[in-house]
């Protein structure tokens, strides 16, 4: 994995705003072909990193490398990277044709080819034969396809998207993830995504990088940050994770699949049945532990036995202490 | 069929609310049409005398009076020519600065549009007598550099506020996208910005080119009667009077490049977008 070929790399970079936020000394290195997610609630920073690869911001101090080349001081029309915005991407004056086309005109590709790449590309986001239509006789999940499309006729060497499917509605941004991860890996292109859902970054990367207020709180592969999350931010950002306070002042932190519930109130951790949620296959079961509420998953066997009220007891495996 | 002309069944038959709004429908469209409908009237009247409902005698007479004059015809060429003047000029000056407004934050940007409105606030006449005093010195006077820049001051506060809401209603995303795919600003701004504020430039150049047709005290006061357009001309007729057909057949050649523009921007031309260019942003 170490020979893996960086594609982007970001050195000590700082982007201050006027009025103090910003991010502070960033350095990521992200390899060829990989999906990698900036995670965190809104105005973390993550856009920002973002827009400064992209060039649409100018950045304070340090350097961004893609493929070897400082890209800093270009222009974002110099830069070798295309990026999808969360909404307005297409120009709505425009055919989906003359959309797509554009950015192949500036580049004085032959007609001939624009045509035959605008077909590929469009059956390759499932959307072929919509060349003469206009943005607003698409859909939400349509337009969003449309704008990949352009960004991928480039033949980018980073795609960026900024929270692409954010305003789509559930069913269409789950779609939309598993459409992107099959044709990243059609075309092994590097793509930075970045997003505030937790469940989009698990579902969709390789590497997920967890933000908090303008700084890096852990980076790792999804499976790393879900079991062995490095901070408490980490912990309760993704997944369901309970905190547990210990009496010598730190937390235990489980996630309820841990958590192995028995009747009767004699372990280390005990509580009484607080509510029981059916959940199909499985049932929720709330236990008040002291002041905390813990959450754990059940077997429909044992849920059937317990009623709210009843003392339990509770064994917590895997874990972390913060 | 006839029956149902009589007000009472009417009354009954469409109900209190609808008859008063028809009512008040016809009072208005007979107030609003009626004297156009009476101008109408005028201009095809070879004979008229007031007591009359109808012309005595109708006919062309008066249009062909009109185009023999050749002062009054080379008024109507003045009009459109200053017109067109005026409107190019003021495309030229007030579309970068609205711009400007609409995509700069800068330390007086609300002021500046704000100074659009003083021109407006003030009586006309007011300002075109200071206005005469400088453009003496300036030798403005009586020419049609004068007359340009006393109508593009009218025009600047829709040709600015105007195109200004429509760049703001232009997403920064879409331009980012135009720079994204390798598009320069200038192609940017040529290829994405400005197709997508026609709209609201089409408005305000309509109102532009239709006040620059109109204006009659400005240009009377700095024209000195050398820059003669349509509306000064028809002054000094109605203020003639020897025939009030000479005035309906100049009205009607001023509505109709006011109708004709309205026509053809008519999909543009909403309460939402003359609304829109009042928005102090």
């Amino acid at each position: 994995m170490s020979e893996r070929k960086i594609k982007l790399q970001i050195k000590d970079m700082t982007k201050k705003y006027d009025n103090g936020d910003g991010v502070e000394h960033i350095d990521l290195d992200i390899y060829e072909g990989e999906i990698v997610t900036f995670l965190g609630p809104s105005g973390c920073g993550k856009t920002t990193i973002l827009r400064t690869i992209g060039g649409f911001l100018d950045v304070t101090s340090g350097d961004i490398l893609i493929d070897g080349q400082s890209v800093v001081a270009l222009p974002p029309e110099k830069r070798p990277t295309a990026m999808v915005f969360q909404s307005y991407n297409l120009w709505p004056h425009m055919t989906i044709y003359e959309n797509l086309a554009f950015g192949l005109k500036l580049r004085k590709v032959p007609k001939e080819t624009i045509r035959k790449d605008i077909q590929a590309i469009l059956q390759l986001v499932s959307m072929p034969g919509c060349e003469k239509k206009y943005p607003n006789q698409l859909s939400g999940g349509q337009q969003q396809r449309i704008a990949i499309a352009r960004s991928l006729l480039l033949k980018p060497s980073l795609l960026l998207l900024d929270e692409p499917f954010s305003a789509l509605d559930a069913k269409i941004r789950q779609q939309m993830r598993e459409e992107l991860k099959k044709i990243q890996q059609d075309l092994g292109i590097t793509v930075i995504f970045v997003t505030h859902d937790q469940e989009e970054a698990m579902s969709l990367s390789h590497r997920i990088v967890v933000m908090n207020k303008g700084k890096f709180e852990q980076i790792g592969t999804p499976t790393e940050i879900y079991d062995h999350p490095a901070t408490r931010h980490v912990a309760g950002f993704i997944g369901e994770m309970n905190f547990i306070e210990q009496p010598d002042g730190t937390t235990i932190a489980v996630r309820p699949e841990d958590v192995t519930l028995t009747e009767g109130a004699t372990g280390r951790h005990t509580g009484v049945v607080r509510t029981i949620m059916v959940l199909g296959h499985y049932v929720v079961v709330t236990v008040q532990h002291g002041d905390t509420v813990v959450k754990c998953f059940v077997d429909r066997e044992l849920s059937e036995r317990l009623k709210t009220g009843d003392p339990v007891s509770l064994s917590i495996g895997k874990h972390s202490v913060f | 069929m006839l029956k149902m002309l009589d007000p009472r069944r009417f009354y009954h038959a469409v109900g209190r609310r609808k008859f008063l709004e028809f009512i008040l429908l016809a009072a208005f469209i007979l107030f609003f049409y009626g004297p156009l409908l009476n101008m109408l009237m005028l201009a095809f009247a070879n004979e008229y005398q007031a007591p009359a409902v109808l012309p005595q005698e109708w006919g062309f007479k008066w249009w062909r009076y009109v185009f023999s004059q050749q002062s009054l015809v080379s008024s109507i060429v003045q009009s459109f020519i200053v017109a067109t003047v005026t409107t190019v000029v003021s495309m030229i000056l007030c579309i970068p600065a609205a711009y400007s407004i609409a995509r700069f934050k800068y330390r007086g940007r609300k002021l500046f549009m704000l100074s659009f409105l003083l021109t407006n606030a003030f009586p006309k006449l007011g300002i075109y007598t200071s206005i005469a005093v400088l453009f003496y010195k300036y030798n403005l006077m009586g020419t049609y550099t004068g007359v340009v820049i006393i109508h593009m001051i009218n025009s600047m506060m829709f040709m600015v506020w105007l195109p200004a809401s429509a760049f703001r209603a232009v997403h920064r995303q879409q331009e980012e996208a135009a720079r994204d795919v390798g598009a320069g600003p200038v192609r940017t701004f040529f290829k994405v910005t400005l197709p997508m504020a026609v709209p609201g430039i089409a408005v305000a150049t309509l109102y532009t080119f239709l006040g620059s047709m109109e204006e009659a005290q400005g240009t009377m006061l700095v024209g000195l009667a050398k820059v003669q357009t349509m509306p000064v001309a028809m002054y000094g007729i109605v203020l003639d009077s020897s025939a009030v057909q000479i005035g309906a057949v100049f009205a009607i050649l001023l509505i109709i490049p006011s109708a004709l523009l309205i026509f053809a921007m008519r999909k543009f031309i909403g309460p939402e977008a003359i609304a829109g260019g009042f928005k102090m942003k």
